[in-house]
């Protein structure tokens, strides 16, 4: 008697499973258009951070001397014209992005999501069906290899295989020896997209940073073709760049927001509040600024 | 763990390609350990009712190897250290039951022809003519290299060590810039770049398939090696790496269309060679204006002119002070 009530229970619970579309563990549906929204970081997202702006940064000497090194000119090059951001970046910039998911027809179980951006439409997967991640000889990309799990109504992402990239777009690395976590939270119309960076090359601990988004149901991504040319002539072989020392334009950010030199060299300590009280007494005491 | 053999294998391979050091590396390897895997690159095809041309990456232990895959048979680009041999043959077998027909070597080191005399042995040159019954059958595959490498390989060994045995040299030399093959439906061209990491390079690249094979003067796992005694130089390096974004051509976004196949380390496109020839540029650049102050090479080596850079390309400190050395060296020699 009690068994048959069991399945009688149990029966009830798949129907309205199937009724209702209860999706199974939790999972949030994430197809359509997101919108970014710039109330966050604007001015390094899209006219771009300052030559020198390392601040809330935890990045190794190795990385500030690259950043250091660096020289916008480099992005004239015919072969630097067309990269995308690497997908760690890519929803910093101007991010309309399309979700859609793929679907097994049989079982209905989502074998990946996808995603398209707008700056330079890269075209992203995130596997769904338990795949192994690549050997390390295997080819690097901007996306990078990514796989996916969910935990309760949150997408949580693994990527490795990603090309040498950037954090910021002032030369500040990330080597492709890094893997990022990113966790996707949807609140209703709101997308809220956490991205993790653990680089064992040029940061010495976890950076983290979110970027948010709004649904946006009458979005329409444009196409973004993209060809190189020759937009200065130089000799063959040429990489713009600044010898250690030379470069000029690295106290311009400090002087401009009048800050302490030290501060804008960022490292971990520039990314905890407490940094705020340091900067403070830096300030007061401008002797001790200057690294 | 047998990933990381692999890459201990590879890193070895980097640090030590220079005679002696290679040796020494090969002896304190067990290779018993390390499997040969295969990566699929790209091909083309099938041609009307011919198998599609494929290409392969092979890494075992030493350089990786370049398996080009067709009607006409096997091309290897490289043959690794001399005892993962069977293991390569073992992998093209399942590959195709094709014979293998040709070999070529991007350059002298035994990490890169180790394997010459057992794979040429198992492979078969193709004859023709009335006499081809009388020599084909027992003819090994021809071994393709640049006139300066089988000038490196047959040099009087070092005391104590036996000369390379004939059969591990090469068969077919060029002393041209460039030596054009034609083979399973692609043409194959062999380029050479002068001094770059040696002074008998070769750059392999197969045209429809669009893959090119660049050895030793592309390894994006370390830093460039450029093996002074045997004609190198960080200049050639750079120019050779220049000659392959020439060559390359990006199918979208700064992504795949050529893949370049490096000496040691994983599958790479053009990005992965800018990113590289940057590096060299932006490191070499910094090197040569210490030589122009007149800075000694303890002085160079003080100032850590690539510590932005010893992290990613360099496993530990030797690494770094033979690059240094290297470059400093290529630098300030007056030719």
């Amino acid at each position: 008697m009690k068994r048959t009530n069991g399945v009688k229970v149990a029966g009830s619970l798949i129907l309205m499973m199937g009724l209702f579309g209860l999706p199974a563990l939790a999972q949030v549906d994430l197809a359509g258009e997101w919108n970014p929204r710039f109330h966050e970081d604007q001015p390094e997202r899209i006219p771009g951070p300052d030559i020198g702006d390392y601040l809330g940064l935890p990045i190794t000497d190795a990385a500030r001397l690259r950043a250091d090194s660096w020289d916008a000119s480099l992005l004239t090059l015919p072969e630097h014209q067309c990269k995308p951001h690497p997908s760690d970046y890519g929803m910093r910039g101007p991010a309309n992005t399309r979700w859609s998911k793929e679907v097994d027809r049989d079982t209905q179980q989502t074998i990946a999501w996808h995603t398209h951006m707008s700056w330079q439409a890269p075209e992203r997967t995130i596997w769904m069906d338990g795949r192994p991640h690549p050997p390390d000889y295997a080819a690097h990309t901007w996306q990078g290899f990514s796989t996916g799990t969910w935990e309760g109504n949150m997408l949580t992402i693994t990527t490795t295989h990603l090309k040498n990239g950037w954090i910021r777009r002032n030369g500040i690395p990330r080597s492709e020896k890094a893997t990022v976590t990113e966790h996707i939270f949807r609140n209703g119309d709101y997308m809220t997209w956490m991205v993790v960076i653990n680089d064992p090359v040029y940061l010495t601990e976890p950076f983290v940073r979110t970027t948010d988004f709004v649904l946006d149901l009458q979005q329409v991504i444009a196409p973004y073709p993209c060809e190189s040319v020759v937009e200065v002539e130089r000799p063959l072989g040429v990489v713009p760049h600044h010898l250690p020392g030379n470069n000029t334009f690295l106290t311009e950010f400090p002087t401009k927001y009048k800050l302490p030199t030290e501060a804008a060299r960022g490292g971990a300590e520039t990314m905890y509040p407490e940094y705020k009280t340091k900067v403070a007494g830096m300030m007061k005491n401008p002797n001790t600024a200057v690294k | 763990m047998q990933l990381k053999f692999i890459k201990a294998a590879a890193a070895v391979g980097v640090l030590f390609s220079a005679g002696g050091l290679l040796m020494l590396a090969q002896q304190q390897q067990d290779f018993s350990k390390v499997e040969e895997r295969v990566i699929r690159v790209q091909g083309f095809g099938p041609l009307g009712g011919a198998p599609p041309t494929q290409v392969y990456m092979m890494v075992g232990a030493g350089g990786n190897t370049t398996v080009q895959v067709g009607k006409d048979g096997v091309l290897l680009v490289d043959t690794q250290f001399a005892p993962m041999a069977d293991k390569m043959l073992a992998e093209i077998k399942k590959l195709t039951d094709k014979p293998l027909r040709n070999i070529i070597n991007t350059h002298a080191h035994g990490d890169h022809t180790g394997g010459n005399e057992t794979l040429s042995k198992a492979g078969n040159l193709i004859v023709g003519g009335n006499f081809a019954g009388q020599v084909a059958a027992n003819s090994p595959a021809p071994i393709f290299a640049h006139e300066n490498t089988l000038n490196w390989m047959n040099k009087p060994p070092a005391a104590g060590q036996p000369a390379l045995p004939f059969g591990a040299l090469p068969t077919d030399t060029y002393f041209t810039d460039s030596k054009d093959l034609y083979f399973n439906g692609e043409a194959v061209q062999l380029i050479h770049p002068h001094n770059a990491h040696t002074d008998g390079d070769t750059i392999v690249y197969f045209r429809r398939s669009d893959v090119i094979s660049a050895g030793d003067l592309f390894t994006p796992g370390g830093f460039p090696n450029a093996d002074i005694a045997r004609g190198g130089s960080i200049n050639g390096v750079i120019a050779a790496l220049n000659r392959i974004i020439e060559l390359t051509v990006p199918a979208d976004k700064q992504e795949g269309g050529t893949y370049v196949i490096p000496g040691h380390g994983h599958l790479c496109d053009e990005a992965d060679v800018v990113e590289y020839r940057d590096m060299a540029t932006i490191l070499r650049d910094r090197f040569q204006d210490a030589v122009k102050k007149g800075m000694t090479l303890d002085q160079v080596k003080a100032a850590k002119l690539t510590r932005d850079y010893d992290p990613l390309y360099a496993a530990n400190q030797g690494q770094i002070d033979r690059f240094v050395e290297n470059t400093y060296k290529s630098l300030s020699d007056k030719k």
